[in-house]
């Protein structure tokens, strides 16, 4: 029989109903997937809305990375619910107090904002593609350009000033979406460790610099597989980008932790105890040290030598990686982590996450492969670097 | 036995603001897709159905009633018969991880500042019950110079100002004009939000329904007249029940003639469990 729950061990005294961890590994990979969304969005927004013209190379495959962790968004939450076939119930009758409420209109309009921007960048392919192909694919490109196959200079000008206008709405969009879901956690006044008015900022942030790093990785990779030259200068402005944002969500995560242990409200001596022991490989190893102070001394150590060439690129490369990682454990330390610390003040538990079951690590590491998986599709329908290296 | 009935006022606003949808989907079908609406519709027309499976509650008028609970620390013993008579009374899931009420211990070692705490769902003290669904505190301070000890019942506050409620984003979790914080089984989604949002630890995950449960202060038995489950079963009358609507009720008495607290107040849930006997280290 299949168990039905897996019940965490404790120190000290926690509420009987505390043993089973309420959130799981599906709602770190939530918020991890919405801060890619809007980390890769902010790329794609600096060359379309502000002209970072370096950015060029990356802009469009950027939006169709956050397209495509959008689209994967409300598949973790799906997984995680009791009654998935219920879920449309908090939009049909949505209530209004609950910051939860919310998550269906935020995510179905960005997904409609990500899907009209994309479909206004990629239309002069969709036409190309729908007049050049025939069977199956010429008739799904016919479908797509949805009969609008004018692509003269004045048709081309027009969808420019939309693709402005949604680049323009998409940055708070997709700031708000993640801002919001930084508030799912800061306005929770039961939990300690996430009862923060900076948690929605410093979500935010992370959210960009993982974002960043995701769209680092993935484009340096796609020059290998295609074989082409990688864009230094697009490289290094990401890296500038990616340092910057860093040193915000450093300085801002240390502020809430100082003011954390300086206010020393009740149940400081658990969260110090929480801290000091089952936290520090997850939090001080792998999310401070090597995802954070590593990458980001190894930048600055770049930036000061002048690094170019392929030191640069594996530098900037290795050092995404690392804050991909520390992101996600950012994430893991937030969500597992303020339930490792009892309502009580007085224990602390263990989660220990199961490898399979619907809310296990491997059902986790499945969802957020199902964007590369949509990346991989969507970049041969519609190719991202066409027009950049046009 | 359906512990959350809902009573007929919320029904009904739900069942107009269900036709209404219904007649709104109905227009839309010939414009929407039949799949985009299939979800919405499939859980408007359950919900739909099972309001009207639910009848009224005769001769009660929650618009009357006040309910409140007192918890007399200086009386409970720990026998846990009210732990029992609870998840027998509520089909709660017989295991030490899932409960509508429970009984924290306290003890004071000689020369310690703080209070040792365990519940009966401590491993210990499981170990020390005979069969599940039947719990004990062990004797585990036998050899230890106890300074001072007491018992602590617990439960759901059904606070004025519920978190849990704020947090529901469906609003399957309500308050009812009678003062009770109940859960609509057939409408929740299982998000857990509330579980978080409660400081108490009172919410927990109903894993046979895949919904969230927790106490509702037997809302089947008191509609009737009858005591909560775990009132009735207390040997010493540390737990008390009443309306407090009425002057003369146990809970109205029970406020007025002690100096009562409520647990947490600092986190403006404004709890309706009274609690007299308490210690600074109760949590």
């Amino acid at each position: 029989m299949e168990t039905l729950f897996h019940a965490s061990p404790f120190t000290g005294y926690v509420y009987p109903n505390e043993t089973i961890i309420p959130w799981t590994v599906l709602i770190v990979v939530y918020p991890y997937l919405t801060g890619l969304v809007a980390g890769a969005f902010t790329i794609s927004s600096l060359y379309q809305v502000f002209g970072f013209t370096q950015l060029r190379p990356v802009a469009h495959f950027a939006l169709l990375i956050s397209l495509c962790c959008m689209l994967t968004v409300p598949l973790p939450l799906l997984l995680h619910l009791g009654h998935p076939e219920r879920a449309f119930n908090a939009m049909i009758t949505p209530h209004t107090t609950s910051a939860f409420a919310i998550f269906g209109y935020a995510a179905a309009f960005y997904i409609c904002l990500l899907l009209l921007e994309t479909w206004f960048v990629f239309r002069p392919h969709i036409v190309r593609q729908s007049q050049k192909l025939g069977g199956f694919m010429g008739w799904a490109y016919r479908i797509l350009s949805l009969g609008s196959n004018d692509v003269s200079d004045r048709a081309m000008g027009y969808d420019r000033k939309w693709l402005f206008a949604l680049a323009i709405i998409g940055i708070p969009g997709a700031h708000g979406l993640h801002g919001y879901v930084g508030f799912v956690f800061g306005s929770l006044k039961s939990r300690e460790w996430w009862s923060s008015d900076l948690m929605p900022v410093i979500f935010l942030l992370s959210a960009i610099i993982s974002g960043t790093a995701f769209v680092i990785v993935l484009y340096v990779l796609s020059c290998k597989l295609r074989k082409v030259a990688i864009d230094l200068s697009c490289l290094k402005v990401m890296a500038f980008s990616l340092w910057g944002f860093m040193m915000f969500t450093l300085l801002l995560e240390g502020v809430e932790f100082a003011s954390l242990v300086y206010r020393g409200r009740e149940g400081i001596d658990v969260i110090m105890e929480f801290v000091k022991g089952p936290l520090v490989i997850p939090f001080f190893i792998l999310q401070f040290g090597i995802g954070s102070a590593l990458p980001l001394a190894v930048i600055t150590f770049m930036i000061w030598r002048g690094t170019s060439g392929t030191a640069l690129i594996l530098g900037i490369t290795g050092c995404s990686i690392l804050v991909l990682l520390a992101v996600l454990m950012m994430r893991y330390n937030v969500v597992i982590g303020g339930q490792e610390i009892s309502k009580t003040a007085r224990g602390l538990l263990a989660y220990h996450p199961p490898i399979f079951g619907r809310e296990g690590l491997l059902a986790a590491g499945i969802v957020l492969l199902i964007p590369m998986i949509l990346l991989t599709v969507l970049v041969r329908l519609f190719p991202p670097w066409e027009r950049a290296e046009a | 036995m359906d512990e959350n009935q809902r009573s007929e006022p919320h029904d009904k606003e739900r069942r107009d603001f269900l036709s209404c949808l219904g007649s709104a989907i109905a227009c839309g079908a010939a414009a929407v897709a039949a799949n985009a609406v299939a979800s919405p519709a499939t859980a408007a027309t359950q919900a739909a159905a099972a309001s009207s499976e639910i009848p009224a509650i005769p001769g009660y008028d929650w618009s009357k009633h006040q309910w409140g609970f007192g918890v007399d620390a200086e009386k409970c013993i720990g026998c846990l018969r009210c732990v029992e008579a609870c998840k027998k009374e509520n089909n709660v899931s017989l295991d030490p991880h899932h409960f509508r009420t429970w009984v924290e211990r306290y003890v004071t070692l000689e020369n310690e500042d703080k209070a040792l705490i365990d519940s009966q769902a401590d491993p210990v003290n499981i170990a020390a019950s005979p069969v599940p669904g039947e719990y004990r505190f062990a004797n585990r301070y036998k050899d230890a110079n106890v300074e001072k000890a007491f018992f602590v019942p617990k439960l759901c506050n059904h606070c004025t100002n519920p978190a849990c409620v704020q947090v529901c984003p469906t609003g399957a979790t309500y308050k009812t004009a009678d003062g009770v914080v109940v859960i609509d089984h057939t409408y929740c989604i299982g998000c857990q939000y509330c579980v978080q949002a409660c400081p108490y630890g009172a919410r927990f995950f109903n894993e046979e329904k895949n919904v969230t449960d927790k106490c509702t202060w037997c809302y089947h038995r008191i509609t009737k007249g009858l005591q909560p489950a775990c009132v009735e079963v207390c040997p010493v009358g540390a737990r008390v029940f009443g309306d407090r609507n009425d002057k003369q009720s146990p809970i109205s008495q029970f406020i007025q003639n002690n100096r009562v607290r409520v647990l947490k107040p600092e986190t403006g849930n404004a709890p309706n469990v009274f609690y007299v006997g308490i210690d600074k280290d109760v949590i």
